[in-house]
């Protein structure tokens, strides 16, 4: 598939020229295509946030909603209509700080849905303030004296909720990040995709070469379905490690748990109440002998 | 004290149970309420009860009658304390017409039993003899049911239902703790030392024994709601655990979300993607799903909102009951959208209401509540079974062409909706303004017309509103105003004021308010409205639509409904 079918003509985008948004985009659109995604059979769901106005420059459905909310409504989009391939798309503060919470649970609740979450370490809409990932030391004009909390470690805390698809990649390198989104988005059930990317106006040290410099591919022994080497690799701080970190085998998807689709594979909006049904249930509240 | 016991009516009466949370008190509402039911008698059960598992003092009324009841009465005919204390709680309310069966050691010392109509009735004496006191409650029960000449029978099959997850051990001796309690209350009868006439009423058999809870759930199911995501929260629960029970016979997700942040966004998400969703929940839990009803608002995104209003602020009383989220669920959301708040009255109204707000949501794209409340929810009585032969699900989807545009502006404001993966076009929603494709903009002309466009809907929805219900002579000179639970207390109180120059009107629909309002204020010599809050918040909606300032007021923000007989003397009060 051509990727010109996610394009949108005549668009004024809002990112600053080199920042890292743009090459997720492309790449992005290339691995739907190459997966031949159709746009009508795709939705994007993302919050607030630089990263979150991705899907604005795609052309498909999307669901921009809250700041920090795209995992609930991406969960409940895929729930009401599975044959939907469903992509909840946000910045790190988005996904890690204002929707840390349903971060949590939407592991836990393993919808079939691919997380992908645009890293740059810093608050680039309100213009350079930390974010849950910002590494220690890191000045702003709010941490003033240098960031002094414990970045947040998405890898980990998936990998110790058992999350179904654990992934890092690296805005500067194409292909690689195209393969693993690939893969995260053929996976059955929920699949993180963290991507480390430089944010050329507000981070001046997290940038393309310092990435470049910090960041190692797993070698290609790594044991995806180990999940204490996959954590131990997470917890990696010096040098960051990327690739596909953990895949935990035969996970059953929040749509297959809910039950609804077990003997109906109708989309919820093609259904009606079986008001038959109904009658005999109101029934049972005459409490006759 | 005396023998020659009589009550103050004969045919309509008040039984109250009361004890510590875990004596099992539920149990036994749900027991007599089936089987008075069975047994022909019009009944009504309300509760109220402390927020905690274990201990404490919670009480449960039953009040059977020869005629429909279906309101709490202060009154107490017959009282059973099932621990210490229970007497104390409910000291204001025994009358010297009350009768109270209990056994000794449940009366605490200073309680002068010389001064009562005191029946020594040994529950725990024979629930020990089964095996343990904690039968007490299904003695109780029992004893109950053979005082008014329930069948044995009758009352063992609905406690061997009842028991019937628990092992046959647990069974069989809760069948023999109603047997023995049977027994007690067949030697009261035969003592002919309480006197009643209820009589058999043959419209009972065939009606329907329902809760609020119930009637907002079925209605749901019936509106076509076909996910429900939720945070527990008292007293909304109820509608989540009933919509769970029945998911898999009626392909319900019911989801149970981190937090009410989550339940909204789910709900919304849901919409989107062609459910038909609702959210339940009570004042705490709906203040953090606020930002998700502004974002309903903008995305233009239906979502039903149930709304079981618990007294605050902040946690304030748990699982009591008050009328005074109104202007939360009015005001709630930054920015300017329309919405839709039903408030039932009744369980045809909770059903019906619920029913109706699927479509409502759906047709106008809009957020519609139901608003009940703790009173409202965990009340019950028999009615009429509902009438499933007009319902309709009125479906607004549409099939997108290519060139379709989520946002498009028409005349009366609704842009037809589209949910992904139905049909050739892509539909794009988004929390920013945005232009008709659905995508953010920073046109501020274009905003305006947004704005107005949504706005349209509001004056639409007006079409559709559901007038308020009358009661009484239309050639009224006082008119009591009451909305949401209070329905049938007003109801009650109205009637028992036997007076031709007084009626009730009540709101089901209390936002948009109704064209005619204006007109039956204006008729009426005399207003009085009744409200289950300190600041008459409805009487300051009327207003605000009407000018019409009601003057008269009857609040009540204890955390307990009104009492027929309490709300009877203040109309007086204020009608004299």
């Amino acid at each position: 598939m051509d990727t010109r079918i996610f394009d949108m003509a005549n668009i004024d985008i809002a990112w600053c020229p080199g920042c890292g948004n743009f090459p997720i985009l492309k790449i992005l659109k290339q691995a739907l295509a190459e997966l031949e995604i159709e746009p009508t059979s795709l939705v994007l769901v993302s919050g607030i946030g630089q990263a979150a106005k991705t899907p604005h420059y795609f052309k498909t459905n999307l669901f921009d909603g809250l700041h920090g909310r795209s995992l609930p409504a991406a969960t409940a989009i895929k729930a009401a209509n599975p044959a939907l391939t469903v992509i909840a798309e946000s910045g790190d503060g988005d996904m890690y700080g204002e929707g840390g919470n349903h971060f949590l649970h939407t592991i836990r609740r393993n919808p079939d849905i691919t997380n992908i979450v645009h890293n740059n370490m810093v608050y680039g809409l309100t213009k350079g303030q930390a974010s849950p990932t910002s590494q220690i030391g890191f000045k702003t004009p709010v941490q003033v004296g240098g960031v002094f909390l414990e970045p947040f470690n998405p890898l980990a805390v998936a990998i110790a909720l058992d999350a179904s698809f654990v992934a890092r990649a690296f805005a500067g390198d194409t292909e690689q990040t195209k393969e693993i989104i690939k893969e995260a988005i053929n996976h059955k059930g929920y699949a993180l995709v963290d991507i480390f990317q430089p944010c050329v106006s507000f981070n001046k040290l997290n940038t393309y070469e310092w990435f470049k410099k910090h960041t190692y591919y797993l070698e290609d022994s790594h044991d995806r379905s180990n999940r204490n080497e996959a954590f131990k690799k997470a917890t990696e701080k010096e040098q960051f490690p990327l690739g596909i970190f953990y895949i935990s085998p035969d996970k059953r998807t929040f749509e297959e748990n809910i039950g609804v689709y077990q003997e109906n594979r109708q989309p919820l909006y093609e259904r009606k109440p079986n008001i038959e049904k109904l009658h005999s249930l109101i029934k049972t509240f005459k409490i006759a002998d | 004290m005396d023998n020659n016991l009589s009550f103050q009516k004969k045919n309509d009466l008040s039984i109250v149970l009361c004890g510590q949370a875990g004596q099992g008190i539920q149990t036994v509402e749900h027991l007599l309420t089936r089987v008075f039911k069975l047994a022909g008698y019009n009944v009504f059960a309300t509760k109220e009860y402390m927020s905690r598992i274990r201990g404490g003092t919670n009480s449960t009324q039953i009040r059977i009658s020869s005629e429909p009841v279906r309101a709490s009465v202060s009154r107490i005919d017959i009282l059973i304390p099932l621990n210490q204390g229970a007497i104390q709680h409910v000291e204001e309310r025994i009358s010297p017409q009350t009768i109270i069966l209990a056994e000794k050691e449940a009366i605490s010392d200073d309680f002068d039993q010389t001064r009562h109509n005191f029946i020594d009735v040994p529950f725990t004496k024979t629930a020990s003899e089964i095996g343990d006191r904690i039968y007490s409650n299904v003695v109780a029960a029992g004893t109950i049911g053979g005082l008014f000449g329930i069948e044995l029978q009758t009352i063992s099959k609905y406690v061997k239902d009842f028991f019937s997850a628990r092992s046959d051990d647990v069974v069989q001796k809760n069948v023999a703790a109603a047997k023995g309690g049977f027994g007690l209350g067949a030697g009261l009868a035969n003592s002919s030392k309480i006197k009643f006439d209820i009589r058999n009423d043959a419209h009972v058999k065939d009606q329907i024994l329902l809760s609020g809870t119930e009637a907002v759930a079925l209605g749901a199911i019936a509106g076509g709601c076909n996910f429900i995501s939720a945070y527990p929260m008292s007293p909304s629960t109820g509608v989540l655990v009933f919509l769970a029970k029945q998911a898999k016979d009626f392909g319900i997700v019911a989801e149970q979300a981190e937090d009410e942040i989550a339940a909204m966004n789910m709900a919304i998400g849901a919409w989107y993607a062609g459910a038909r969703a609702m959210v339940t929940t009570s004042g705490g839990g709906f203040a953090l799903m606020i930002e998700g009803l502004s974002l309903a608002g903008m995305l233009e995104t239906p979502v039903v909102i149930h709304l079981a209003q618990r007294p605050g602020p902040a946690t304030g009383l748990p699982t009591r009951t008050e009328q005074a989220d109104l202007e939360l669920a009015l005001y709630a959301g930054h920015g300017e959208f329309p919405r839709i708040i039903l408030a039932p009255g009744n369980l045809e109204d909770g059903f019906r209401l619920a029913q109706k707000a699927f479509n409502l949501a759906d047709k106008y794209q809009v957020p519609v509540f139901i608003l009940t409340d703790q009173y409202f929810v965990d009340s019950y009585y028999n009615t009429d079974c509902l009438d499933l032969s007009d319902i309709n699900i009125e479906k607004h989807i549409i099939r997108t062409g290519a060139d379709y545009k989520r946002y498009k502006l028409t005349a009366n404001g609704i842009s037809p909706r589209g949910i992904p993966g139905f049909g050739e076009g892509l539909v794009v929603v988004d929390s920013d303004e945005h232009d008709e494709a659905g995508h953010i903009t920073e046109d501020l002309d274009l905003r305006t017309r947004m704005v107005d466009k949504r706005l349209r809907k509001f004056e639409l929805l007006k079409d559709e509103i559901i007038p308020p219900e009358l009661v009484g002579s239309e050639d009224y000179k006082n008119l009591v105003v009451c909305w949401g639970s209070t329905y049938n207390i007003v109801k009650e109180a109205v009637k028992n004021l036997g007076r031709d120059d007084v009626a009730f009107l009540h709101f089901k629909q209390v936002y948009p308010l109704s064209n005619e309002t204006v007109n039956y204020l204006q008729k009426a010599q005399k207003t009085i409205i009744v409200e289950n809050n300190a600041t008459s918040q409805f009487a300051k909606l009327i207003r605000l639509h009407t000018g019409i300032d009601i003057k008269s007021k009857i609040l009540k923000y204890s955390g307990l409904s009104f009492y027929v007989e309490e709300l009877t003397e203040r109309l007086n009060g204020l009608l004299n």
